[in-house]
């Protein structure tokens, strides 16, 4: 039996050797540094959890009906009648909110080890649009129940396109197709969230890992392990990635799917976090809901909208930090100007700016799911005091510490005391 | 092909040629997709002026008119609301209206044709939600110098009874008032002036 799959086996290769030489090249044979740690789970979690959301999107799109009409109702009709359908639209529900989870628990750890310095600045580059482009897909796919905070989303989303000068308005009426958000719109982001954008986040996923391959994994300790190779011209702190870190991702796996599954049985709606309450209503347009925040993921961006008082009779400037705050994250490898990568060999400057970034931004997340009066209102008034209320204030103090973080990082960056890195990893 | 080491011009000039006019197709091509994302003819019909009742509504009472798919506001303002109206014009941000949309009859104090009847788009200037009547007894939510007016729950813009919109509110202009036509003594036509109907 087993000469006969070996023949098989030949037969096929002899035909299509690429499959088993691409299978070297970025598995059995694509060295990884050995000294990997818990941060390192993140790029594969994210793989994982994007397969789960094509699989479980495909299978809701066969009950689901992007209509004005009927959406809402052919959820209800999913969660109640198809056979598991609560399983599938629970399952794509959480893996929405983990994918946010793992993608910037990866970003914080490219952060942490200087995982976008030189030579990786590509795979960074690719891995801001993959979060752009997740961002995206995310926002069209909340529309889809056609639930209150879907219906007063999408409204504040695309007129936030509508703010831009002078091709603003005409911009959201194009990506809306009407005046309002209405059936045109839903018709148009169903398309969007179930074909075009999964492509594009499977492209660029694909050059995410070609760059990734083509350069070297970088590691905690920030050392290049291509510089010292054995006789066989392998590194010697690399080891394949298949078995080992194969077997070492199982494992990562296994723990995110039992925790997945805790969230998906137990708290589907995580308090409101995941699945906002006010998306079990029927889409109103005439009535915006009390209280109105995005889902979790978008609360910091959301902060620093809110936060930006209008500048010269336009709200341009509110969207424009937004953006701005996003797009930013492009010239890090640039903006970064410490000669050493990792978090264990910088100096106290980047250390602290690290962690007071890392503060603001849970601050911004937090202030972005409340009201503004949350934190009450300031009890004097002053020349200077626009709006009496804290949380307001607040915001407006972690938006300039964020874009401080970034701007102000090729100044402390430099000055940094960094220690001495070692030749090889270190553990 | 270019066996001297010179190059050959008219194959690289046809070369340019046939890559512009190739670019060319390809954008023009591009135009159907581009186009079919703008409103169809069946959205651009649906704009008709509504009619609204306003015999029944009671001093204080807010009724909302669907137009166009957008809610508008139909307010009978009490004496205290019109006279909150007057104070604190040093905390608006277009007190008087300069920058702010509204048709010819609308520019003024109240910001209405009537001054009791206060007809506004529900709509926020900032990014469209509908803010929300609060009344002035809604102190211990708005704060204490909360003299009555409007709250949008998206962002926290605050605008008074005349639709005016408070500094320090991420919304830039007033609220809009949409044209509108008294038919008789009890209704309006809202989405249409007199002036263009003549």
């Amino acid at each position: 039996m087993s000469a006969r799959l070996a023949a098989l086996w030949n037969w096929f290769d002899s035909r299509m050797p690429s499959v088993a030489e691409q299978w070297r090249l970025h598995a059995s044979e694509y060295y990884a540094p050995k000294n990997f740690n818990f941060w390192y789970f993140f790029g594969s979690l994210a793989m994982l959890v994007l397969v789960i959301q094509i699989v479980s999107g495909i299978f809701l799109t066969m009950n689901y009906k992007p209509d004005a009409a009927l959406a809402f109702g052919s959820v209800e009709y999913i969660m109640r009648d198809v056979p598991g359908g609560w399983i599938l639209r629970y399952i794509h529900s959480t893996g929405a909110s983990a994918f946010f989870i793992v993608v910037y628990l990866h970003m914080f750890r490219g952060m942490l080890y200087g995982s976008y310095k030189q030579p990786r600045e590509l795979v960074w580059i690719f891995g801001v649009l993959i979060y752009l482009t997740l961002m995206g897909e995310a926002f069209f796919g909340y529309l889809l129940p056609w639930g209150q905070m879907s219906y007063w989303g999408a409204q504040v989303i695309v007129n936030l396109f509508g703010t831009v000068p002078f091709i603003g308005p005409d911009l959201s009426l194009w990506i809306r197709g009407d005046y309002v958000i209405s059936d045109a719109t839903l018709n148009r982001f169903f398309a969007l969230h179930v074909i075009a954008f999964p492509l594009v986040l499977l492209g660029l996923v694909v050059a995410h890992i070609l760059a990734l391959h083509d350069v070297g994994s970088n590691n905690p300790d920030g050392v290049e392990i291509k510089k010292h190779k054995d006789a066989n011209g392998h590194p010697l702190d690399g080891i394949p990635f298949h078995p080992y870190y194969t077997v070492k991702d199982m494992v990562g796996a296994v723990v995110f799917l039992a925790i997945f599954c805790f969230i998906m049985f137990f708290v589907p709606e995580v308090g409101g976090y995941f699945l906002e309450y006010n998306n079990f209503i029927p889409a109103d347009p005439l009535k915006t809901p009390q209280h109105i925040a995005p889902v979790w993921y978008f609360t910091p961006y959301y902060s620093i909208l809110r936060a930006v008082p209008p500048l010269f009779n336009s709200q341009f400037p509110g969207v424009l930090a937004m953006g701005v705050g996003t797009l930013i994250l492009f010239f890090l490898p640039w903006l970064d100007r410490s000669p050493v990568k990792s978090i264990r060999y910088r100096g106290a400057y980047y250390k602290s700016a690290l962690a007071v970034f890392v503060v603001v931004f849970l601050i911004l997340g937090y202030l972005g799911t409340e009201s503004t009066t949350v934190w009450g209102q300031f009890g004097f008034d002053a020349f200077f005091l626009d709006t009496k209320d804290i949380a307001t204030w607040a915001a407006r103090v972690c938006t300039v510490i964020y874009f401080a973080f970034f701007i102000l990082m090729p100044w402390y960056t430099a000055r940094d005391e960094v220690k001495p890195v070692p030749d090889r990893v270190t553990s | 092909m270019n066996e001297q080491g010179k190059v050959d011009k008219s194959r690289r000039n046809l070369l340019i040629a046939t890559s512009l006019a190739g670019g060319a197709a390809s954008v023009g091509a591009a135009v159907p997709f581009v186009i079919s994302m703008w409103p169809s003819e069946r959205a651009k019909a649906a704009g008709a002026p509504v009619e609204a009742e306003i015999a029944a509504l009671q001093p204080g009472e807010l009724k909302v008119v669907e137009w166009r798919g957008k809610p508008v506001w139909v307010l009978r303002r009490t004496k205290e609301m019109l006279d909150s109206l007057k104070a604190g014009a040093n905390r608006l941000t277009d007190p008087d209206s300069k920058y702010s949309e509204q048709p010819a009859y609308a520019k003024n104090e109240y910001r209405s044709a009537k001054p009791e009847l206060m007809v506004m788009e529900g709509v926020c200037t900032h990014l469209g939600c509908s803010p929300q009547l609060k009344l002035a007894d809604a102190k211990a939510e708005m704060g204490a110098d909360w003299a009555g007016g409007f709250y949008c729950p998206c962002h926290g813009s605050k605008f008074d009874y005349a639709g005016r919109v408070f500094k320090g509110a991420p919304a830039p202009t007033n609220l809009k008032v949409p044209p509108y036509t008294f038919t008789s003594e009890i209704a309006l036509l809202i989405g249409e002036d007199k002036e263009k109907k003549a």
